[in-house]
């Protein structure tokens, strides 16, 4: 097994919410965690890309490197996992990821009052046994030990995120760049839906 | 005399917090803390099996082409 990792084809991703959905529903998660987001560049602009983004797994990652009860481990699969009883709270986690993915149940408070950090575990759940109610309260369901993908990807109607074996998602998704040829609006997105802004293909029946 | 034994004394104290220490910290990686994790194959429906685990894992991970599901 290699390391599991996301990836994300903004060619794709129609910014429907439904992997953010997914994983707050199979979670259960609390009202102001979301351990998945999407993110839209140029929102409401013709040629606006979205991307689903949560924990990418770092091969290093800065949370593992700066956490002060050193809480963090890495799983065989390369999946980074934390330990919530060592948690404290402290937030420096979220200070160093680039990507945003450490999320506090109590939101923005004082140091100590944040609660304990949550983020995506790539659906595998956390230090606890397999499928246990004290995994599934304190890291959610783990669906790795079920031998199934996280939640999101799995639920993603375009199929634009990808999880799982990095060679392996690596290959479907040069298979499809190479099958669509194009790059942009062209291969997949605005234009293919409503046509190119300065020649529409139904203006000229239109009155 | 008591001048100079005074200058000394002062420049002695004046300049003792004028010394030059290295700044930077020397970075150690901390180990994992925390209690042991199952793996994934372990307990559950896989029971140990890893090669049943690691080809119900291979089939969701190709389900997720779709270019091979509908060809």
């Amino acid at each position: 097994m290699a390391r599991m990792k996301f990836l994300c084809d903004s060619e794709r991703c129609i910014e429907c919410n439904g992997c953010v959905t997914a994983c707050k529903n199979e979670h259960e998660l609390p009202w102001g965690v979301n351990r998945r987001r999407v993110v839209t560049i140029n929102d409401g602009v013709p040629g606006e890309k979205s991307v689903s983004v949560s924990c990418m797994h770092c091969s290093d990652a800065p949370c593992m490197a700066v956490c002060p009860t050193d809480c963090f481990y890495k799983t065989e699969e390369g999946v980074v996992l934390h330990n919530k009883d060592a948690c404290i709270g402290c937030g420096y986690c979220f200070f160093a990821c680039p990507f945003g993915a450490p999320q506090f149940p109590n939101g923005p408070a004082a140091f100590g009052a944040r609660g304990k950090m949550d983020k995506c575990t790539f659906c595998s759940g956390g230090p606890e046994e397999n499928g246990s109610k004290a995994e599934f309260e304190k890291y959610g369901r783990n669906r790795i030990s079920e031998g199934k993908l996280p939640a999101c990807a799995e639920m993603c109607s375009t199929k634009a995120l990808l999880a799982g074996d990095a060679p392996v998602i690596s290959d479907i998704f040069r298979d499809r760049a190479l099958r669509r040829g194009k790059a942009g609006d062209a291969a997949w997105g605005w234009t293919t839906a409503y046509g190119k802004p300065e020649a529409p293909a139904a203006k000229e029946g239109a009155k | 005399m008591k001048k100079a034994l005074f200058l000394a004394l002062t420049a002695a104290i004046g300049l003792s917090a004028c010394g030059e220490y290295s700044q930077v910290a020397s970075y150690k990686p901390g180990d994992y803390q925390g209690k042991s994790d199952t793996r994934p194959w372990e307990g559950g429906q896989f029971a140990g099996n890893k090669q049943a685990w690691e080809a119900a894992l291979a089939s969701r991970n190709q389900a997720q082409n779709e270019y091979k599901r509908t060809n």
